[in-house]
């Protein structure tokens, strides 16, 4: 990254040092809310993030994302409802299976393109809500309550709201770290011109089915971890994490905060998010603003919130 | 860095000290439907708790009350958030509502968690009543059972032999079912649960019912789902062959879209519109006058009570809501006026009350009016206060 | 038997619905290259508008044409002010624009018509039953929706297979640019496409009000069944939409109505209640998901682009 002195760069140090300040503020003001809606707002960022990955930079549109939010949150749920309550078995456990189901999802949906390949993510992903609506032991459609957050070893308690929120706002960090060393690496490069010229990839030598599927995988585990979070954020799983909406709402805020760019999906949580709360104060018919929000963008914004800020830079 | 900060806010609020100990208001968080077609749900328990507002003057123990509406969208995940923002970003002193035993399920652990009481003026899922009660967790309804266990008595009294159960494949629905394979002593020849609630179309399992030629048909289906089945009960050609016994199916609200279709179906229900008390009669003469060409429901009556129920906390503990043991003792006494006549509660906080039967009839103008035709049980008490820690 | 026969019909039935929705989605697909998410909210716009219409009028079926036009206007609106901007852009772009425009219809309706839903009331003529065979008794208001259905897809077939119009159809599915070559007014062509789907969409919306539901939102859930009929039997092929319409509509209700005694036989029956119509939707989704690792293109598709 180019830390060029312009205004992206002042808006992204001034977001970070917010949000790293954020527990002081709310333990001056007590307002304990800001606290679950940022810590929320963090949440989705990773999953925004491990989207940005293959959307954007792969060039994968993928419909199906939320499976991993509702698989990564239903192990750690279906566990705490089985008894093992302990996070070095939860979470480990929910990354797994998260990868596995990317691996298999991937796997069949990357011999496909184009719209095919939102349809059939898309049709995977249904699959899995249908499955895990259909376990009446873990409630079906009525969800599962967390009795107890993943439990690991003292100091560290997710019950204490504000170690929870530095230990998601540390894991999103990481994210993007990890984000962003993909993308700048040579393998985040095959996997760039790929998404512009798959054929002329090939043809130099590059393995790019295999590249995707990696990449893809790599999304599907970060957005588990994602799920596992959130799972422990709401003590509370349903079906309704991974229906196709949800995935909807995942690429809005990639769209949004601008594609292509590393802290994009920051941006687009935060914006959604934080405009879903104030415009519901406002009127409850806030979303009629937002749908043709959404057009406009994509007609005259392309590049998003990112775009708006500076020149859009791709790394 | 944290301890100071700490220090320094602790030393302040110490010195605003009593006065944060007193209440300036009371401030109610309210949870229902308010969108789609089970809005009218909502609606009906929003009026009739404003209508309770009203009675009181807009005051208990003399506070000035505030209430906060929220809309669970029908959805479990939403009930859960809202609650969540009542009690964090509102502080709410009381929550109230919950048509769905699903949304209140999902929502209860923040209340308990956070010890603010919860009354819920609908939801009556069996663990409430039984494994996961609460100090903080009331109920002016009922327990899901007890209502369908009411008509599996009445279906006995009328000498039926054989039954087939339909209902929605959520927690309520099942509770319904149970309720009355519990007392109803004939054959139960299927049991049918459908996908809730989406599947408004029956038409599988009315046929299904039509195949097994049960004596009876019990069946509960909330809200638009009760219209579309009686009107698929109609169009199977069911009608009039084999009778329908219901809970929760047919009240005020869905009677007017059933119309003749409910003519003669029973129901068994805690509260009819012409129950014969004092409190009773002002508080449907009163609706119907504030609320023109509305009629009030049990969901609204339930409600009605909640909020004098609360009141009567308040007015107890003279406001002093931060005393949590207080308080719960004070709602424990139900020592309000309830429309329904006699109420008390069980060591469970599930009411302990009568049962009566009511059927749709014609009144002088030629409308659908739900009558009290009978008394089915009384003094009933939910079967899960035993599992209840609290005794 | 007489069961069976009863959810074979309601299989059709709802097969057919779903080929009225999925048919405008195709066409819209195949000749503009158009990915419209937006297509339920005009299903939901049919139901309320027939609800309203029928509710001022008094007349089932009055209400119901009404609304039949006032869907198609929407349509060809919608396409004219948004849709055309989006000719020719990216996919991704698409399933954007119009999600955002699934999100404007949703409050649209709620501040229009309220949160509240609607419902259509059948006149007494429909709202009886049919002696089809002996012992089988048949809803006279599915039956007639199973014949309007079937007279459309008639209608649709002679459109599309013998008139100019159909022609231009066809072949703007399978070469755009060649039409535009030919010197076709391809901005009509196009608006008058899409308010035929809208049309479509909205028969359906209407024909299932009075049995299901008018509310808000009830577009989303029925779409994604309508996407996965339109890429299983081809992209641009009102045949292939047709079958895959008539297939999934057996799927869903047989599966729904067998896989729970299935199921009774090894779980209890709050389980099968819950696994069974899990199971009978992702047999759907697995279908389409065969069809696109093995043939892509759909089982009946309308030719190269």
């Amino acid at each position: 990254m180019r830390w060029t002195l312009n205004l992206r760069t002042m808006v992204v140090v001034l977001l970070l040092v917010a949000l790293v300040l954020l527990p002081m503020y709310v333990e001056l003001t007590g307002s304990r809310f800001l606290l679950t809606l940022f810590t929320r707002i963090v949440i989705l960022a990773l999953a925004a993030v491990s989207l940005n990955l293959i959307l954007s930079y792969g060039g994968m549109m993928s419909f199906g994302h939320a499976a991993y939010l509702g698989i990564g949150g239903y192990a750690v749920g279906m566990l705490a409802f089985e008894g093992v309550t302990s996070g070095l078995v939860q979470w480990p456990v929910a990354l797994l299976v998260s990868a596995l189901f990317a691996l298999v999802i991937g796997a069949l949906s990357l011999r496909t393109r184009g719209v095919y390949f939102i349809m059939i993510t898309l049709a995977f992903a249904q699959m899995t809500y249908y499955i895990v609506a259909g376990l009446a032991r873990y409630g079906g459609d009525d969800g599962l309550t967390i009795q107890k957050r993943s439990q690991f070893f003292p100091p560290l308690n997710l019950s204490n709201k504000i170690q929870f929120y530095y230990l998601c706002l540390a894991l999103l960090f990481a994210s993007i770290y990890l984000v962003w060393r993909i993308v700048n690496s040579r393998f985040g490069m095959a996997v760039q011109g790929a998404r512009s010229n798959d054929t002329r990839m090939r043809a130099i030598g590059f393995p790019t089915y295999r590249y995707k599927l990696t990449c893809f995988v790599i999304a599907g585990t970060l957005c588990g971890l994602s799920g596992a979070l959130l799972a422990n954020h709401t003590d509370f799983v349903s079906p309704a994490m991974m229906y196709w909406t949800r995935s909807g709402d995942l690429i809005i805020m990639v769209v949004l905060g601008g594609m292509g760019s590393i802290f994009g999906p920051l941006f687009g949580a935060v914006a959604l998010l934080v405009l879903e709360e104030v415009l519901s104060g406002i009127t409850e018919y806030w979303q009629i603003i937002l749908g043709p929000l959404l057009l406009l963008v994509v007609l005259f914004a392309r590049g998003g919130i990112d775009g708006l800020l500076g020149k859009v830079r791709h790394g | 860095m944290r301890r100071a900060l700490l220090a320094a806010s602790t030393a302040l609020l110490l010195a605003a000290g009593p006065a944060s100990a007193q209440q300036k208001s009371i401030k109610i968080g309210f949870i229902s439907t308010f969108s789609g077609p089970v809005a009218v749900i909502g609606n009906d328990m929003r009026n009739s708790f404003e209508l309770a507002l009203d009675h009181m003057g807009r005051k208990m123990g003399g506070l000035p009350v505030e209430v906060i509406y929220e809309d669970d969208g029908f959805k479990p995940e939403v009930g859960k958030q809202k609650t969540d923002k009542l009690i964090e970003s509102d502080k709410v002193d009381f929550i109230v509502g919950y048509i769905w035993s699903n949304v209140l399920l999902a929502s209860m652990k923040s209340a308990v968690d956070s010890k603010t009481f919860l009354i819920t003026s609908n939801a009556g899922p069996h663990q409430i009543a039984g494994e996961q009660c609460s100090p903080y967790i009331f109920s002016t309804s009922w327990q899901n059972d007890q209502t369908p266990q009411a008509m599996g008595h009445y279906m006995n009294q009328k000498g039926v032999k054989t039954a087939f159960l339909i209902g929605p494949n959520y927690a309520a629905g099942k509770d319904m079912l149970g309720g009355v394979a519990s007392t109803f002593k004939g054959k139960i020849v299927g049991q049918e649960l459908t996908k809730w609630p989406d599947q408004l179309d029956f038409s599988a399992e009315l046929a299904k019912a039509k195949a097994e030629k049960p004596d009876a048909i019990f069946v509960f289906y909330p809200g638009k789902a009760g219209v579309q089945f009686l009107t698929q009960y109609a169009q199977s050609g069911l009608k009039g062959q084999i009778p329908l016994y219901t809970a929760f199916t047919i009240d005020e609200l869905s009677l007017p879209l059933q119309k003749d279709l409910a003519l003669g179906v029973p129901g068994a229900q805690e509260w009819v519109n012409d129950l014969p008390n004092d409190a009773n009669k002002k508080f449907v003469a009163d609706y119907i006058k504030k609320y023109p060409g509305l009629r009030p429901s049990f969901y609204g009556a339930q409600t009605y009570d909640a909020a004098n129920l609360v009141a009567s906390a308040v007015a107890a503990t003279k406001g002093n809501l931060s005393d949590k043991v207080a308080v719960q003792k004070a709602l424990e006494k139900a020592d309000f006026k309830s429309v329904r006549g006699k109420f008390k509660f069980n060591t469970n906080h599930i009411p302990i009350q009568n049962f009566y039967l009511q059927e749709p009839v014609k009144d002088q103008d030629g409308n659908l009016v739900l009558k009290t035709v009978a008394t089915i049980v009384e003094d009933n008490q939910d079967r899960f206060a035993n599992e209840c820690h609290m005794k | 038997m007489t069961l069976f026969i009863e959810q074979c019909l309601n299989g059709l039935q709802f097969g057919l619905l779903l080929f009225l929705l999925a048919a405008g989605l195709t066409l819209v697909f195949g000749i503009m290259d158009l990915v419209n998410l937006a297509h339920g909210s005009l299903y939901m716009l049919g139901a309320y508008f027939a609800a309203t219409f029928a509710a001022w009028t008094g007349s089932f079926v009055l209400g119901a044409v009404l609304a039949l036009v006032a869907t198609l206007l929407v349509g060809m609106a919608v396409e004219v002010i948004a849709m055309r901007r989006l000719y020719g852009r990216d996919h991704l772009d698409h399933v954007l624009a119009t999600f955002g425009l699934i999100l404007f219809f949703d409050e649209l309706v709620r501040l229009i018509w309220g949160a509240g839903g609607m419902s259509l009331p059948l006149p007494s003529w429909l709202n009886t039953s049919v002696r089809i065979l002996p012992g089988v008794d048949y809803s006279a208001y599915k039956l007639s929706i199973i014949v309007v259905s079937l007279v459309v897809a008639a209608f649709l077939y002679i459109l599309v297979m013998r008139t100019r119009l159909g022609m231009l159809i066809r072949a703007g599915a399978s070469n755009r640019e060649m039409i535009g070559a030919l010197g076709v007014n391809i901005k009509l062509l196009f608006t008058l496409v899409f308010g035929l789907g809208a049309a479509l969409a909205g028969l359906a919306g209407l024909m299932q009000a009075p049995i299901l539901t008018v509310q808000i939102g009830m577009g989303e859930n029925i779409l994604i069944l309508a996407f996965v009929i339109t890429v299983i039997g081809g992209i641009g092929s009102i045949r292939g939409a047709f079958v895959a319409a008539i297939m999934v509509g057996f799927i869903d209700t047989l599966g729904r109505a067998y896989f729970t005694d299935l199921l009774r036989l090894t779980f209890t029956k709050e389980t099968a209640a819950t696994a069974a119509p899990a199971l009978s939707s992702m047999l759907i989704y697995l279908l389409m998901a065969v069809v696109l690792v093995i043939r892509p293109e759909g089982l009946f598709p309308a030719g190269g682009k």
